[in-house]
């Protein structure tokens, strides 16, 4: 369910030579997806970084998607392994910070895959919105005058 | 004779091994007695605050602040103490990333109070006793310091000069930034002093040979190898995530580092970096191995951040 219209922000972090050119590709092929992602070209989805993805919660994001080339296809040959050991561990921590791990979302999307990549942002965008915003660093109560 | 310059040191939310470390220069705490006016060290001498409160302001020349700021009293010194010095320190690892302190930011004083005078075993209230702020009695009103809900470092409360990391700082960094102090020879302010640029793995003389482990071992459980990286044999070692200095005493006796020194320079977040470096060196592609070997860490929050967690950037666990 929508909580009242709430549009969630996401930073998407796409790897060079995969999901970016899938990203597009779903642009030139004119599918339409919703226009909550804000994208970070970087050459490969073992570029991300956790501390990236940490920035990115302690700024307000409300969700972070990390997109690279299928298992096997890295142009790097293993970035995208490394990327998917990091981004299960960084979910497991996120739950420790009581940030839920479904805003953090890894997919593989291949450059052929324009309508795949449209429908990743839309699935992801309906997630989001069911979760409702990210709960704000603004929010910390330090004293109880706060 | 020229006026010594004014010294004072004050003890927040810490165990009080900062203070411990000054003491344990030995005799060379007799050259500091020497070189400074000391104006507030209430671990060691008989001050009061009215003492400092009646000081001119920017009177003191150096102040080593240790504790992370974690209530109402607390904060209320370091404002005070920020106002009467000319160079504040973050000294020790608590008023400089929160310390051990700090990871009570997983959670709020609702739930500390509920632990502390409720739950556990050997506390008997059942009046349900908490502090108060205060309380009145025939002779007056009594009261208490607020306990706060979030743990915070020094700086994130007033402007500090100088940081010095270390759980407690070594005895030669301290004699080293004291012997600075003396001399006039601080770097610029808002350095990180008394530690190194390099990581602790600088300073470790294990021998290093490939990373690629199958699962990771609390100390306890196995009994290391004292030649070999820790990490290579499955202990989570945060030597190359955190700042050296130190000497890497820990790693010296078959124990591995927990990241007392902070993050190394242009590191934003310590615990980002170390589990980064922890998946990097998970030897698998398998999504169910690596889950597997995942679940053998059993705290990866603590782990990460056993001595930073309100510097870090998400400083503490979101609450409802």
């Amino acid at each position: 369910m929508d909580r009242n219209g709430f549009e969630p922000l996401i930073l998407g972090f796409a790897c060079n030579w995969c999901t970016y050119a899938g990203a597009d590709l779903a642009g030139t092929s004119r599918i339409q997806y919703p226009p909550n992602l804000r994208m970070i070209r970087v050459m490969c989805s073992g570029r991300v970084d956790p501390t990236f993805v940490l920035k990115a919660f302690a700024r307000g994001v409300d969700g972070v998607l990390i997109g690279g080339c299928h298992p096997g296809d890295c142009h790097y040959m293993e970035g995208n392994y490394k990327a998917r050991r990091r981004i299960h561990l960084l979910r497991k921590m996120l739950r420790d910070f009581g940030i839920e791990p479904e805003r953090l979302r890894l997919e593989w999307v291949s450059a052929s895959e324009g309508a795949r990549f449209a429908q990743v942002v839309a699935d992801f965008t309906k997630t989001l919105k069911e979760l409702g915003p990210l709960k704000k660093d603004a929010k910390i109560a330090v004293s109880q005058q706060d | 004779m020229a006026q010594k310059p004014k010294l004072a040191l004050y003890w927040a939310a810490s165990c009080g091994g900062c203070e411990i470390a000054v003491v344990r220069l030995y005799a060379k705490i007799l050259d500091v007695a020497e070189a400074f006016d000391i104006v507030l060290w209430p671990c060691i001498m008989d001050f009061k605050y009215k003492d400092v409160e009646v000081l001119p302001d920017k009177s003191i020349d150096v102040c080593l602040f240790n504790g992370a700021i974690r209530n109402s009293e607390q904060e209320h010194m370091a404002h005070l103490l920020r106002e009467k010095s000319k160079v504040l320190v973050a000294y020790g690892t608590c008023a400089y990333m929160g310390g051990i302190p700090g990871l009570a930011n997983v959670a709020n004083r609702e739930s500390i109070f509920e632990l502390v005078y409720h739950d556990t075993p050997s506390t008997a209230n059942d009046n349900g006793v908490r502090p108060q702020l205060s309380y009145q009695v025939p002779e007056g009103e009594l009261t208490l310091p607020e306990f706060y809900d979030t743990v915070r470092t020094l700086a994130q409360v007033v402007p500090v000069e100088y940081f010095v990391p270390g759980c407690p700082p070594v005895r030669e960094q301290t004699e080293a930034v004291l012997q600075a102090v003396m001399e006039g020879q601080l770097p610029a302010p808002g350095s990180v002093v008394g530690a190194s640029d390099k990581t602790v793995c600088y300073d470790c003389t294990r021998i290093r040979e490939d990373k690629r482990i199958r699962g990771f071992h609390r100390p306890y459980e196995i009994i290391p190898d004292s030649t070999h990286c820790l990490l290579e044999q499955g202990i989570i070692c945060a030597g190359l995530a955190t700042r050296g200095g130190c000497g890497a005493p820990c790693l010296s006796v078959n124990m591995p580092c927990r990241g007392c020194y902070g993050p190394p320079p242009n590191v934003f977040d310590q615990g980002g970096k170390l589990l980064s470096a922890l998946a990097s060196i998970i030897d698998t592609q398998d999504q169910d191995e690596i889950e597997r070997i995942a679940d053998t860490v059993p705290d990866l929050l603590g782990v990460c951040y056993l001595f930073g967690l309100p510097a870090s950037m998400l400083r503490r666990v979101r609450q409802d």
